[in-house]
């Protein structure tokens, strides 16, 4: 285990010792903390978490290494990491190498050893701040004195804050790709629909789980045009999770806008909810400090069942939780709409569906990865959409215990 | 949902006495559903044979049957109290039997009594094996290949099919009764006949051998929307093999990513709504090989269990309770999550520390038992403990434990060689102390010749990430012994990694308190976590603590002054939920006046409820521990003081330390207490007050043991001094027993580490004969009350912990009673007491000797309170803080005038029991170990049986400690010689009664001169007869015996006697080894034979006490 000293320093000044982990040297983003107990392979690699330095609550880090199988993208995305015990090393029978080297490899600055339940408490009742992770020559200046925390503040604090962030275009795909249908029972030998899903961060899972149902999924990069989107005849498009601040994505809402009077059918996860928010015309803002999690209870307000789901979200939709609302953009010309999901910890809308257009969103994660598979039926619902036109009601049993998982784990990863 | 409104009334079944596999986690349960049902205006019947329960107290039921939870007795209380629904689900296995017997005996049917929680149909398709499986299939995952067989010659045939090792799992039967693993035919032929008799359904499964496999459990609920939460994974430590219950386990779950660990919870989900628990918890284990990641469904639960107690402790997510709401209506999104306050019972929660937990034997109260774990649970108790790291916590686990031997060490050089070799020759076979066989072999990681991590895992199946653990804590080990100096960082470093100043101390050669010293000087202290399920994301509010060496404490401020209450950690024999419910009700009888605040680290208690105190503290109950939490809680308010004399040996043995570092302890003090221990002081006591002791000396050596015992003159009673449950102690009649005696002490010393030396040894005078009392009192300085008088049915020399005892004493006068008050104010007065007092006498003639007085809550403390209808540890809690007797007079805490010396003639009759565990302990070769009650205390639990008079509450009580007595069939009697003098009234009345008698030739020969006929069989020894007549062993286990009456005697027949006794046992028929029991046995069976059981709640007997006892109030409580 490395003993290199490590320090972490919070915009408000408050700091940790630690040790070095991963990579050393220095990093700024804004820090989050995340309360699942497993997943964390599919946390790094999660692209909404691009320019976040992420906590895990949970104390043990890297017990099951790094695998080939649960990546959620071809790299990791955070900014920084922070652990209190990472493991020694690996025990799990599809481990490949260590998480510590993983991280290093890919220049990944962390920290561990540190309180990291003081931390956790800190941000949530000051929220989430930007803050920067220091070790090895970082925290020396050319003369090779420890560089003072004003110093390394003023670092941190001149971070471009997550506020106003449009940050798609840095984790999009550059070109674009298409994800077939897992060949097995649930498919024939054409698709039954074809998705076009624009990456504003997508993860792998997504269009697997599309796939398990027989979707053929265009996957285009986050600037793709109405006409590029239009020229692949989809059944349905899809808006994928993504970081930075929504009300930036001015060239995806516009997008969007196109789609929905088109009444071609429409789902959208996490970032692709807040957009379909602002598509609407309602606003959005900046949760204190965020729902990160693989435990978040939602209530599906339709069928009046609550979901376990897996949440990454500092951003929510403020749209009213009662009853149905005319969507204000354009004089109501998108018709009803109702909040169709919510936490039930706080009440955050999780969830919008369109009455008078095929289209729905949900705030958190149907693709689950990490996390339970509870919402997998948002997927046999867009489905349902672009096949028959109608959202059928909940299809119980949907997330199958076993065919679902069985089929994903040793689906390739892009 | 809202909550049904058509259920106004609820029976609750409770679980009974302690027994292995079952134990004060359904205390807890039961306490939390009766709680949470009487919140929500539902009128509460509640039937428990247990009386050492805080559910039992009668305020936490509208009507309390402390009655056998027997079908026909469960009928009676259905009939008379016309519930609207009957709830299962939080009692164990026997509240879920019992409620199967009344739905199939068409019991519910016909009092239109719903079942609640669960139905017939969910728990045959969890328990039934081949339903069960078909279940798993159905949900697309797999079980091991089993078969299930219904005789021995479908189970060798299985066998044939599917190759050993196989494992056999009886249906039916609670915490692995009757399991175990065969590797050959004669194995299998042992294991699958006893679980054929063990199974109610006479049906074992077979099934392919997943030893070795990694073992996992889930704890899930369901609401009647069909919602289902995973409360929490547990990972077992020892891989499958060792019964979960037996293991030490981890929680959450550590070394599965994600995916794998979905797959477990998809599993989980589509078994839960598959089997049909409609409402409530539930368990689901798997095994999962570790090379492939194959996962198979082991077994399901379909009730709440020791594992969702212990998930529930772990978690802070109170199952039982939510279950018991969900039972009557609501969904989870509308319970509220209590820890936060602020969101529901409808999530998933999320840990930021690490639970570990580790079992607590008893095999040396069993010295023939073979003590390899298996799937037949075998430990007494457990211990759990929380940390921010595994190490920290297993350290901490491991301390809780409370025994010599129980935590990691470093004496002696790096195993090498031979020593190496022998060491890693034992921990491929588990045992109780297989971890730390597994801690010393790593000691020689990376030394030349060395094992390896590899090697250790190859051998144990225990995963690597817990053995990379153990290498961890002895580098951390090393460093601290091999260091320059002990700074700041280093000694922060072992902290972290759960060394205790006495481990620290001992690899520095530097005492515990030099250690405890060096650390305040380096301002190095815990600082206190909460347990808040979701990780800190929302604010707790409730004040539930664990330690941990990080940064930041989370231990409020507060005004009222507080009072710490010690618990008594893991439950073992002799110290057990009894203690328990003393420190609960100190709790509660003191919120009002204090901000009390629990330390105990024993997952299945009530105590440990985040409810029962204004704080808890998860904590061991070791000095360091304790001190630590002392000082924590005086940074941020007053303290008032400690109470240590309720929660048995483990707090009482602090008390002295405690007292010299300054805490104020509460209630008799510490001196007083040694006082009463110390042979010679509490001598002094006696002859100042003029009160007899039977003649006894301290000795230290065989010459010394010799020399005493001929002056005090055989038998006499032998014994370590400063031990409970009366460890060690044995009837000596001669100079040879004794030398023997003396000489496997002498080894014990040695194999300690302290050859040549031998603890002081007491000799007593055993008084043949005599009549022992026990009496619980309360004495505040200045008047004593008298809780209760228990008159113990076997003869002095019985543990009184194993002794069936009748309260009030059913032969003894008024004025012995006098004696028995006056004597023991002259104890509490002469010792200092301040609070409460047991005091053992022996009645011989007219004289009344003092056995031993205890100057703490005893384990009859309940018991008595049940009785005589008054909250005895209550007032002793508030007589400890202070307040006089008088005053709880006044207050109506205790009854205006009179106590339990004065209850009236017609007072109800409580009979205490003993339950034992021979059962679940197999010698070697597969026989029941022996079942002779002795000086040394061996039950895991207790019944009371309650009713008019004696014949009916003893009947009672054998009814609920076991199957019952017989009222018709066969009798077997042979006595040792002394005692066939003394059998013959009760055996004539026996066979007046119609029962066939059986006898061995020479007690038939005494029989016959009295007049009684009865038929001679042929001993045990001598064989089957030439004509293949067969022994009394071979009628025993043929199940052609239904009471058997053997009375141990010297050397002579002891094979036979054991033999007898055994079979009897194994065969779950009645058993009588003293000539007391004989008698009481036998008015038992006549009030039997007159009718079936009148039932009368505990509320109603208070009313006939307050009636009956003059004009004696109710106590409140």
């Amino acid at each position: 285990m490395t003993q290199t000293p490590a320090l972490l320093v919070l915009e408000d000044g408050r700091t940790f010792t630690g040790q070095a982990y991963g990579a050393t040297g220095s990093t700024v983003g804004e820090i989050v903390f995340n309360t699942g107990m497993t997943g964390y392979q599919e946390t790094l690699t999660d692209p909404s978490y691009h320019r976040q330095i992420v906590v895990m609550t949970a104390p043990h880090i890297g017990n099951t290494g790094i695998n080939d199988e649960d990546p959620e993208s071809t790299r990791i995305w955070v900014a920084g990491y922070v652990v209190r015990d990472p493991a020694i090393r690996p025990s799990s029978w599809r481990s490949r190498r260590t998480l510590d080297a993983g991280l290093e490899a890919e220049g990944v600055v962390g920290i561990s050893g540190i309180d990291t339940r003081a931390l956790t408490r800190h941000l949530r009742e000051r929220g989430v701040m930007r803050a920067g992770i220091f070790s090895g020559e970082a925290l020396v200046d050319d003369a090779g004195r420890r560089r003072t925390d004003v110093e390394l503040l003023d670092q941190v604090t001149a971070a471009a804050p997550m506020s106003g962030a449009d940050l798609a275009g840095e984790v999009t795909v550059a070109e674009p790709y298409v994800v077939e249908p897992v060949r097995g029972p649930v498919s024939a030998a054409e698709p039954v629909a074809t998705v076009v899903a624009i990456d504003l961060g997508i993860k792998s899972m997504t269009p697997q789980r599309l796939a398990e149902r027989g979707v053929r999924t265009h996957v285009l990069p986050a600037r793709a045009t109405a006409e590029e989107v239009l020229a692949l005849e989809p059944d349905g498009v899809f808006f994928s999770n993504g970081p930075g601040d929504p009300s930036a994505a001015v060239h995806e809402i516009g997008l969007l806008r196109e789609v929905l009077d088109r009444r071609i059918p429409f789902f959208g996860i996490c970032y692709g909810n807040q957009l379909l928010g602002r598509a609407l015309g309602f606003g959005t803002y900046k949760l204190t400090y965020g729902h990160r999690g693989v435990n978040q209870p939602v209530l599906d307000r339709r069928t009046r069942k609550v979901e376990i789901t897996a949440h990454n979200h500092g951003f929510a939709v403020d749209a009213p939780l009662d009853g149905e609302t005319v969507a204000p953009f354009g004089d109501g010309r998108y018709g009803r709409v109702t909040v169709s999901h919510v936490a039930l910890n706080d009440d955050v809308v999780e969830g919008l569906e369109c009455l008078d257009l095929p289209a729905f969103s949900v705030q958190y994660h149907p693709e689950a990865a990490a996390g339970p598979h509870d919402a997998g039926y948002l997927f046999d619902r867009f489905v349902e959409l672009m096949t028959t036109g109608t959202v059928p009601d909940r299809a119980t049993g949907a997330t199958g215990a076993t065919t679902t998982e069985e089929s994903t784990t040793d689906a390739p990863s892009h | 949902m809202p909550r049904r409104t058509d259920i106004s009334s609820v029976l609750v079944i409770g679980s009974g006495p302690i027994v292995i596999g079952q134990a004060a986690e359904f205390d807890y349960s039961g306490t939390q559903a009766c709680r949470v049902l009487r919140a929500e205006g539902l009128r509460v019947i509640l039937v428990n044979s247990n009386p050492a329960t805080i559910m039992t107290d009668p305020e936490f039921a509208d009507a309390t049957y402390i009655e056998p939870i027997t079908p026909d007795v469960v009928e009676s209380i259905i009939a008379k109290e016309r519930p609207d629904a009957i709830l299962p689900t939080l009692g164990g296995q026997t509240a879920l039997n019992a409620a199967i017997a009344l739905d199939e005996a068409g019991v519910l049917e016909r009092y239109g009594v719903e079942m609640i929680g669960v139905n017939t149909a969910s728990i045959h398709l969890a328990e039934d094996r081949q339903a069960f499986k078909e279940v798993v299939e159905r949900c697309g995952a797999e079980s091991a290949r089993s078969v299930i067989a219904h005789s021995l010659d479908e189970v060798l045939a299985a066998a044939d099919d599917l190759g050993y090792p196989l494992v056999v799992r009886p249906s039916f039967t609670m915490g692995g009764l009757g399991s175990g693993i065969a590797y050959d035919e004669g194995e299998l032929r042992r294991i699958a006949g006893a679980g054929l008799h063990y199974s109610p359904t006479t049906e074992v499964l077979l099934e392919e051998s997943i030893l070795g496999w990694k073992e996992y459990e889930l704890e899930l609920m369901r609401d009647c929307a069909d919602n289902v939460v995973v409360v929490c994974s547990i990972e077992n430590v020892d891989p499958v093999g060792v019964h979960t219950g037996d293991s030490i386990t981890v929680a959450p779950s550590l070394t599965l990513t994600d995916r794998e660990y979905q797959r477990l919870r998809d599993i989980g989900i589509a078994v839960i709504r598959e089997v049909g628990v409609d409402t409530g918890g539930c368990n689901i284990q798997f095994a999962i090989e570790p090379d492939t990641g194959r996962v198979v469904v082991i077994e399901m639960n379909p009730r709440v269990s020791r594992s969702s107690a212990l998930a529930s402790k772990a978690t802070g997510f109170p199952i039982a309770k939510i279950a018991a709401r969900l039972a009557i209506g609501y969904t989870l999104d509308e319970i509220p999550n209590d820890i936060t306050g602020s969101t529901p019972a409808s999530f998933e929660p999320s840990l930021d520390y690490v639970v570990v937990k580790v079992p607590r034997f008893a095999f040396e109260k069993f010295p023939s038992a073979d003590a390899t774990l298996t799937t037949t649970m075998k430990s007494v108790g457990e211990a759990m403990a929380m940390g921010r790291n595994f190490a920290e916590a297993l350290g901490k686990a491991m301390r809780s434990i409370d025994r010599a031997g129980s935590v990691f060490h470093w004496q002696g050089p790096v195993p090498a060689g031979e020593e190496l070799e022998k060491v890693l020759g034992t921990i491929s076979t588990p045992t109780e102390g297989r971890l730390i066989a597994v801690q010393q072999a790593l000691r020689s990681v990376g030394t030349e010749g060395g094992t390896t991590v590899e090697d250790v895992y190859a051998r144990t199946g225990i995963d690597p990430w817990f053995l990379d653990q153990v290498v961890l804590i002895n580098q951390v080990a090393d460093e601290v012994a091999t260091a320059p100096e002990l700074g700041a960082e280093l000694l922060r470093r072992a902290k972290r990694h759960g060394l205790s100043d006495a481990q620290v101390g001992s690899l520095r050669g530097l005492t515990e308190e030099t250690v405890r010293q060096v650390r305040h000087a380096l301002g190095l202290r815990p600082v206190y976590k909460t347990v808040d399920t979701c990780a800190a994301e929302f604010a707790a509010q409730t004040p539930y603590h664990y330690s941990s060496y990080d940064e930041e404490t989370e231990v409020e401020p507060r005004d009222r002054p507080a009072v710490l209450i010690l618990g008594s950690g893991p439950n073992r024999i002799g110290q057990g939920i009894e203690f328990d419910y003393s420190c609960v009700h100190a709790a509660l009888a003191l919120r009002g006046e204090y901000e009390t605040v629990m330390v105990n680290c024993n997952p299945e208690t009530v105590s440990t409820d985040y409810d029962t105190s204004d704080r808890l503290y998860f904590e061991p109950l070791t000095f360091e521990d304790v001190l630590e939490v002392y000082q924590a809680e005086l940074a941020v308010g007053p303290v008032a003081g400690i109470i240590v004399q309720l929660g048995g040996q483990t707090p009482l043995s602090l008390a002295r330390r405690l007292e010299a570092a300054g805490l104020p302890i509460l209630g008799t003090p510490p001196a007083a207490i040694d006082a009463a221990e110390d042979r010679g002081e509490f001598g002094r006591v006696l002859g100042e007050a003029g009160l007899p002791a039977p003649a006894f000396g301290t000795v230290r050596t065989l010459e010394e043991a010799t020399t005493v015992a001929r002056h005090i003159g055989y038998p006499v009673l032998v014994r370590p001094s400063y031990v409970l449950g009366g460890r060690g102690m044995e009837i000596v009649y001669s100079d040879g027993q004794l030398a023997e005696y003396v000489e496997r002490a002498l080894q014990g010393a040695a194999d300690a580490g302290h050859p040549g030396q031998i603890p002081p040894l007491l000799i007593d005078r055993f008084l043949d004969d005599a009549i022992e009392l026990d009496v619980d009192a309360l004495y505040d300085g200045t008047d004593l009350y008298l809780g209760g008088v228990m008159e113990h049915i076997e003869e002095a020399g019985i543990h009184s912990g194993d002794s069936a005892c009748v309260l009030p004493p059913v032969t003894v006068s008024t004025s012995e009673l006098e004696r028995i008050r006056t004597s023991t104010e002259a104890i509490a007065r002469g010792v200092g007491v301040r609070g409460l007092l047991n005091v053992q006498y022996a009645l011989v003639s007219d004289v009344l000797y003092v056995l031993e007085a205890n100057p703490r809550a005893s384990r009859t403390v309940p018991f008595v309170a049940k009785a005589t209808g008054v909250p005895l540890a209550k007032a002793a809690a508030l007589v400890m803080a202070g307040h006089s007797i008088a005053e709880l007079r006044d207050q109506g805490i205790l009854p205006a005038e009179g106590d339990g010396g004065t209850l009236g003639l017609d007072a109800p009759i409580a009979v205490k029991e003993a339950v034992m565990p021979f059962k679940r302990f197999r010698t070697a070769t597969g026989s029941v170990v022996d079942t002779v009650l002795g000086p040394e205390m061996r039950s895991t639990g207790e019944v009371m049986g309650f009713d008019t008079d004696f014949p009916s509450a003893f009947a009672k009580s054998q009814a609920a400690a076991f199957g019952g007595l017989p009222t018709s069939g066969r009798v077997f009697i042979s006595v040792a010689d002394r005692d066939k003098r003394a059998i013959t009234f009760p055996v004539k009345r026996l066979a007046e009664l119609g029962f066939e008698i059986l006898a061995t030739a020479g007690t038939a020969a005494v029989l016959r001169r009295n007049g009684i006929t009865s038929r001679v069989v042929r001993k045990y020894s001598q064989g089957a007869g030439p004509d293949g007549e067969p022994t009394i062993v071979d009628l025993i286990v043929a199940g052609e015996v239904d009471m058997v009456v053997n009375t141990p005697s010297g050397q002579g027949a002891r094979a036979d006697g054991y033999e007898i006794r055994t079979a009897t046992v194994s065969a779950d028929k009645a058993i009588v080894t003293t000539v007391q029991q004989l008698a009481a046995a036998v008015q038992g069976i006549e009030s039997l034979r007159s009718g079936s059981f009148g039932v009368r709640s505990l509320q109603d007997h208070t009313l006939e006490l307050r009636a009956g006892g003059t004009d004696r109030p109710v106590p409140a409580s």
